[in-house]
């Protein structure tokens, strides 16, 4: 039963979150961007500003909304990239074997030595702020986990009996990889891909509150964050909400990542704690 | 013993040698460059001749290839090169910054180990009771918290409403209160998970239950054969999650204006300073591989096994 209470309770948070994404300009109340009043700043919560005003007089459930839009596409682009790239030298790796094995697992272990927070950090400086540099820097960063079970998988899978039916029939390396190894190993890489997204969307939050992803003044949960520091006396508000929507997107998308492992994954239960 | 460390510090080498290698490709494809960021900084054009004897004196000029070489040979005898902005050695900049760094690991490291082991052995050992539940509950919360904003909200209540205890800053053990609660929350959580998940697995095991059955009292049992083995699984959690705290403390330590290496990397980040980058990020590796290697002859240390094999 309680792995039912997972799969709904997270689904259920992570479903709000793309209910205000997708809906955003039906719910918010005032421009998020636009609609600053330095005459209404930092009013507390109330009727006017269901979560309070920021310091220029911008309403924060708007900017909190619409903030749902940026970590979200975030989220799931770059897990995307991260998942493609993962799987694409994962199983390569596995299934071919040898100099190319070793150069991935190689690559894997430098990239695994590199705290990824760091390497996005980097990569933001190459690329400069902004939200496709986001997308490109945790979109490389944080493939390693999938390319590892992805590669094992791989290596156990191509001695079944079935994988080995489809090479005598004839079959190519890619069609053998596509269609006999990637649909018995997708549970587990699913799996990895719903973690992997609230790891994006901390990642996205924690680069915009340093300054270095989103800039101001569009509304992302971290850069709305960096604005809170300097006024956390003043206006505590102002922390507390984008603060509660990145900690319940998160939870959702990790309670739905532990509900689908019981279901898709059931043996790598102490695998991946 | 001997044999085994040296084995694991000379198997560090590649990998080092590997970070190094893709952090300095990284930069060299950098589009903008240290000069170029000074230029842009609203206060006009610069000299060409300027800008000229600078990318000689930085040595910008040389090819790429010669440039790898040079750092490579220069990380060997321990030179991470000259600071771009300051124009200090990289070295020590970073010994500078290192013992603050280290403080706030430590502590953090400390604090996730003491609470999250007894707290997910605990939950194990009654399994599905309220406990566990709400041990788990506040596990999978703890993950899911923005380190920062876990600060933000430990700043507002315990300094700037309450004024127990500083906000930020850099002083005795009171500095080091909240920033080491702010990240060590999350590592916490995962040992829990994990400590739970490892005696979870263990306590039914065969030797366990011929523990019992010969008559051994509970106590015995769990301290001595389900502890023992449960804590060699947690041991590799704990040697990651150490080795990437260092990386991770980026953010509380910008929040809380911690003087640790996460400052200087973000400064540098921002001012396109590439061989502080390089440097700062090369000391976080070598942190990583050195914890967990240390964490590989742990094991060797407890497990007679491993040690026989």
């Amino acid at each position: 039963m309680k792995m039912r209470a997972n799969l709904w309770i997270g689904g259920g948070f992570f479903a709000l979150a793309v209910t205000a994404a997708l809906l955003a300009p039906v719910l918010a109340t005032h421009d998020p961007v636009l609609g600053a009043d330095l005459m209404r700043s930092e009013e507390p919560p109330g009727r006017e500003f269901w979560f309070g005003s920021d310091t220029q007089g911008r309403d924060i459930w708007s900017r909190v909304v619409y903030g749902a839009r940026i970590s979200l596409t975030v989220g799931v682009v770059s897990q995307l990239i991260n998942s493609v790239i993962g799987t694409v030298l994962g199983i390569t790796a596995g299934y071919w074997g040898g100099w190319w094995d070793d150069l991935v697992s190689g690559l894997t272990n430098i990239m695994l030595a590199i705290p990824s927070l760091i390497f996005a950090l980097a990569i933001m400086a190459i690329l400069g702020p902004g939200l496709f540099s986001l997308l490109i820097a945790l979109g490389l960063t944080n493939w390693t986990f999938t390319c590892r079970i992805a590669r094992a998988q791989a290596m156990a899978l191509k001695s079944q009996g079935y994988v080995q039916a489809a090479k005598v029939m004839g079959s190519g390396d890619l069609s053998i990889m596509l269609r006999e190894l990637l649909p018995n190993m997708a549970g587990p890489l699913i799996v990895i891909a719903t973690l992997g997204m609230g790891g994006s969307i901390l990642a996205e939050a924690a680069l915009s509150f340093l300054g270095l992803g989103i800039q101001p003044p569009f509304p992302s949960w971290g850069s709305m964050l960096s604005d809170a520091r300097d006024n956390i006396r003043a206006v505590p508000w102002l922390a507390a909400f984008p603060g509660l929507a990145i900690f319940f997107t998160v939870l959702g998308l990790n309670l739905l990542g532990d509900g689908l492992r019981d279901i898709l994954d059931p043996q790598s239960r102490s695998r991946l704690p | 013993m001997l044999r085994l460390i040296l084995k694991r510090v000379v198997n560090m080498v590649p990998t080092i040698a590997g970070v190094a290698l893709v952090v300095f490709v990284l930069f060299s494809v950098i589009p903008g460059s240290f000069i170029s960021s000074l230029m842009d900084d609203g206060r006009g054009g610069m000299d060409p001749a300027v800008v000229e004897r600078m990318r000689r004196e930085l040595g910008l000029d040389d090819p790429v290839a010669v440039r790898i070489v040079r750092y490579l040979g220069q990380l060997v005898v321990g030179d991470l090169g000259t600071s771009f902005r300051t124009r200090e050695p990289v070295t020590r900049l970073i010994g500078q910054r290192l013992g603050a760094s280290l403080e706030l690991t430590f502590a953090a490291m400390g604090f996730a180990m003491l609470v999250g082991i007894p707290l997910g052995f605990y939950a194990a050992l009654r399994p599905g009771s309220l406990i566990d539940t709400a041990a788990m509950i506040a596990a999978v919360s703890g993950l899911s918290l923005p380190k920062f904003w876990l600060g933000l909200m430990l700043m507002y209540l315990f300094a700037e409403y309450l004024h127990w205890l500083p906000s930020f800053g850099y002083g005795g053990w009171e500095h080091l209160i909240l920033p080491a609660l702010a990240l060590g929350v999350s590592p916490m959580a995962l040992l829990a998970r994990t400590t739970r998940a490892s005696v979870l697995e263990v306590i039914n095991a065969d030797f366990v239950r011929t523990a019992r059955s010969k008559g051994m009292s509970e106590t015995r049992v769990v301290t001595w054969h389900v502890a023992r083995n449960a804590l060699l699984l947690v041991l590799t959690t704990v040697g990651l999650q150490f080795g990437a705290l260092m990386g991770q403390a980026v953010v509380v330590e910008k929040l809380f204006s911690w003087p640790g290496l996460g400052g200087l990397l973000v400064d540098s980040v921002v001012q396109r300073d590439i061989p502080a980058v390089q440097g700062g990020i090369l000391v976080i590796v070598l942190f990583f591989l050195v914890i967990n290697m240390l964490v590989d002859i742990a094991y060797v240390v407890i497990d007679p096994r491993i040690r026989a094999g």
